[in-house]
C-alpha cells in the first residue's frame, strides 16, 4: 500500500464526519448570521450585518458565559488539584481503583436528573432552610450565579481531575527524591518539581472544563431558573422560541469566535509560563 | 585515599538495620567510612547495598541502630538537610529545566541565598570539571545518555558535599563509555578529595576504582578490604565466588605449615595452601583457587600432585583462554591459560587429557559463610 493511499485510510473516516458534521454546519451556520429573521420566523435570505450589531441586546448572557466559565473551571482546578494529587500521590496504591472509581461513579447517572437533586438541595427546603433553622437568616441559593457555579463545578469536577491525576501519577518519584537531596523542603519540592511537571495536566483538564462550559445550556437552564442564562440558552431561546435563526446565527458565531480568542490567549499563557513544552503541545 | 584504621572518619554505620515490613535489607551494619575514601558497596541486586546508601542519603530511616557523619547521629534529619549529595542510577534530571538550572538546583535551595552570579560561576565551574563548559543552556532530552551522567555528576558535585553517593551511576551506558566514565570519576575524586560511596553489582567496576570494597550479601556485609585483599584473601566461599571468580574444592587438613596448610583433595591428591585462619589436622574445609593461578601441560611436574583432566570447554577470550576440565573427582575446574602459554599445548582439544599443575602455595582455605 502507498503511503498516501495508507494516509487517506487513516484520515478518511473522521475527515470525512467532521467535513458533513462541523465545518459544513458552521459555513451554514456562518451564512444564516448574514442573513434575516423571516416573518414567520426561521430564515431569510440576505447579506446584512445587521445582527451582528445586534448583539447588544445579548449581552447578559455572554457577560454570565465569560464570568462564570472561567471562575467555574478556576473553581474545580482549586477543588481538583488536592484531589488528584491525593490520588496520585497519597492514597494507599490498594485503594487507589476503587477511588477512582469513585470520582467517575457520579457520571454514571445523567446529569439531568443530578441537576434535579440539586435543585432540591439548594431550593428553600434544602440548604437555605438548614441554614435558616441555624439562625443564619434567610440565605437564597437557587437561582443564583451561586447555584449555577456549584451545579457546574460538581458536573465537571472528574473532568478536572483525570487529566491532573494522570500527570502527577506519571511524575518519577526519583526528582522528587533528587529534589529533596539537593536541600529543598517537601513544600519547595512541590512548588520546583510537582507543580511545573503536572502542569500539562492542568492544562488538559482546564482546557476541558472551559470549552464545555463556555457551551454550557443545561445547569444555567435548572439551577438559573432563566435568571443566570448563558450564551447557549440564549441560543436555545433565540432558534426554539423566538424563531430568530439568523440572530441566533450570528450569536453562536461570535461565541466560537470568543472561544478561540481566549483558548488562543490561554495557550499563550501557558507557553509564556513555560510549560508549552512538546508535551503539553498536545492541546 | 587508602583508608587507615583510626583516621579520620566521616561516616559510620552503627549496627544499622532497616526491615520493610517482614524483609531484613541490612542486618547490624557496622562500618566505617574513611574522609576522602572511594568506598564501593558491591553485591547482586537485593543484597542491602541500595538500602545502605538510602540511608545515608536519608531517603530510609533506619529501623534500628544508628547512622553517623561527620561523628554526629543524623538518623532523624530528612534528607534535604543532610551534607551528601547522591548521582541517581536513572540520574533523576528535572526534564523541565536546562542543563544548568539542573546543576544550580541544589545552590538555589541554599537559605540564606546565595547571589545570582555567585550560582552562576559555580554551575559554570562545575559544568567545567564534568566537560560540559557550553551545555548549560541544553534541555535535558537533548543530551546523550554520558552526557547526562555527567550532568547528574556536576549538579550533585557543585554543592561541595561532605559525601557523594553513586547509585549504579554507570549501569545504563555501554561498555566502552562505562569504563572511560569509570576513569573520569576516579580522577574527579582524587582532585575533589571528596567522600565517594559507589553502589554497584559489576565486581570490575568496584575493584578498579575502589580504595575498599564493602561486599554485601543477604543485608549482611560479607567482607571488607581493599580490591587487592578481597581477590588474594577472600574471607569465605562467597566472597570468593563473587570477586572475580573461583575453583572451590573440599578437602581435608593433613597438618599445619606455618602460615600454609597441607590439605588433601577428594581426589587424594595432597596441595599446599594458605591458612588464613588456624586449622587442625583432620578439618574438612574448602580452598578457593583462581583460575590463573593453576597451569597446564601435557606432563606431570615434578614435586607437585599430578592431576588429570580432560578438556571440556575451550573460550577463547583474547589475551586469554579459558579452559573448562572435568576431574572424575574433583568434578569442574576452570584454568585460565594466557595466550603465550597456549603454544605449549600444540593440537589441544575438547576431549584432550591434560596436567593440571598445582604450584605450591597457590589457593587458600576459606573461613565459614
Amino acid at each position: 500500500m502507498t503511503k498516501a493511499r495508507a494516509r487517506w485510510l487513516l484520515l478518511g473516516p473522521a475527515g470525512l464526519w467532521y467535513a458533513a458534521l462541523l465545518v459544513l454546519p458552521l459555513a451554514v451556520v456562518l451564512v444564516y448570521s448574514l442573513g434575516e429573521r423571516a416573518p414567520a420566523g426561521g430564515y431569510a435570505p440576505a447579506l446584512t450585518l445587521a445582527q451582528y450589531a445586534n448583539l447588544g441586546s445579548r449581552w447578559t448572557a455572554f457577560q454570565n458565559t465569560l464570568v462564570l466559565a472561567p471562575v467555574g473551571t478556576l473553581a474545580a482546578l482549586l477543588i481538583a488539584y488536592p484531589l488528584a494529587y491525593f490520588l496520585a500521590v497519597k492514597s494507599n496504591p490498594r485503594w487507589r481503583t476503587a477511588l477512582l472509581v469513585l470520582v467517575i461513579v457520579p457520571f454514571w447517572t445523567s446529569i439531568l436528573i443530578r441537576s434535579y437533586a440539586w435543585i432540591f438541595l439548594l431550593g428553600g427546603r434544602g440548604i437555605p432552610a438548614l441554614l435558616a433553622d441555624l439562625g443564619l437568616g434567610d440565605i437564597r441559593l437557587i437561582n443564583t450565579p451561586f447555584a449555577v457555579l456549584v451545579g457546574i463545578v460538581y458536573g465537571y469536577l472528574p473532568l478536572m481531575v483525570f487529566p491532573i491525576y494522570v500527570s502527577l501519577e506519571r511524575l518519577d518519584k526519583r526528582l522528587l527524591e533528587a529534589s529533596s537531596d539537593l536541600g529543598a523542603p517537601p513544600w519547595r519540592s512541590f512548588l520546583q518539581v510537582t507543580l511545573p511537571l503536572s502542569l500539562p495536566g492542568v492544562a488538559t483538564g482546564s482546557m476541558l472544563v472551559f470549552i464545555l462550559l463556555m457551551g454550557e445550556y443545561l445547569i444555567p437552564q435548572m439551577l438559573g431558573g432563566g435568571k443566570v442564562f448563558f450564551v447557549g440558552n440564549a441560543l436555545v431561546d433565540l432558534f426554539l422560541q423566538s424563531r430568530n435563526w439568523a440572530f441566533g446565527s450570528a450569536m453562536a458565531v461570535t461565541l466560537v469566535a470568543v472561544m478561540l480568542v481566549t483558548v488562543t490567549l490561554y495557550m499563550r499563557f501557558l507557553s509564556r509560563i513555560g510549560a508549552a513544552r512538546d508535551d503539553v503541545g498536545l492541546m | 585515599m587508602a583508608y587507615a584504621e583510626g583516621g579520620e572518619t566521616i561516616a559510620e554505620f552503627v549496627d544499622t538495620t532497616k526491615r520493610f515490613g517482614k524483609v531484613l535489607a541490612a542486618d547490624r551494619l557496622n562500618l566505617k567510612i574513611g574522609k576522602g575514601e572511594f568506598l564501593s558497596f558491591l553485591g547482586p541486586s537485593g543484597c542491602g547495598k541500595t538500602t545502605a546508601l538510602r540511608m545515608l542519603a536519608g531517603f530510609e530511616p533506619p529501623t534500628e541502630g544508628r547512622i553517623l557523619i561527620d561523628g554526629q547521629d543524623i538518623g532523624a534529619e530528612p534528607a534535604h538537610r543532610r551534607p551528601v549529595n547522591m548521582v541517581f542510577q536513572h540520574y533523576a534530571l528535572f526534564p523541565h529545566m536546562t542543563v544548568a538550572e539542573n546543576v544550580g538546583y541544589g545552590l538555589r535551595q541554599r537559605r540564606p541565598k546565595l547571589a545570582k552570579d555567585d550560582i552562576a560561576a559555580r554551575v559554570a565551574r562545575a559544568l567545567d570539571t564534568v566537560r560540559l563548559g557550553d551545555f548549560g543552556p541544553r534541555r535535558i532530552w537533548e543530551m546523550s545518555g554520558g552526557q547526562q551522567q555527567r550532568v547528574a555528576l556536576a549538579r550533585a558535585i557543585v554543592n561541595e558535599p561532605k559525601i557523594l553517593l553513586l547509585d549504579e551511576p554507570m549501569a545504563a551506558l555501554d561498555a566502552k563509555l562505562r569504563g572511560q566514565m569509570q576513569m573520569e570519576l576516579l580522577s574527579l575524586q582524587r582532585k575533589l578529595g571528596i567522600t565517594f560511596i559507589l553502589v554497584t553489582h559489576d565486581q570490575q567496576e568496584a575493584l578498579s576504582m575502589s580504595d575498599r570494597i564493602c561486599i554485601m550479601g543477604k543485608g549482611r556485609i560479607s567482607q571488607i578490604g581493599t580490591p587487592r585483599e578481597l581477590y588474594d584473601r577472600p574471607a569465605n566461599r562467597y566472597v570468593a565466588d563473587f570477586v572475580g571468580r573461583a575453583n572451590i574444592l573440599p578437602g581435608t587438613v593433613i597438618r599445619n605449615i606455618g602460615e600454609h596448610a597441607l590439605v588433601r583433595l577428594a581426589s587424594n591428591h595432597d596441595v599446599v595452601v594458605e591458612a588464613p585462619r588456624p586449622v587442625s589436622p583432620g578439618d574438612k574445609v574448602d580452598i578457593a583457587i583462581r583460575p590463573e593461578a593453576l597451569r597446564l601441560g601435557t606432563a606431570a611436574e615434578p614435586g607437585l600432585p599430578d592431576i588429570t583432566a580432560t578438556v571440556a570447554h575451550m573460550t577463547f577470550l583474547g589475551e586469554h583462554v579459558e579452559y573448562l576440565l572435568r576431574h572424575p573427582d574433583l568434578g569442574e575446574l576452570q584454568v585460565m591459560v594466557p595466550r603465550q602459554a597456549e603454544r605449549a599445548l600444540p593440537g589441544v582439544d575438547v576431549g584432550t587429557q591434560l596436567h593440571v599443575l598445582w604450584d605450591q602455595g597457590n589457593g587458600l582455605i576459606l573461613g565459614q559463610d
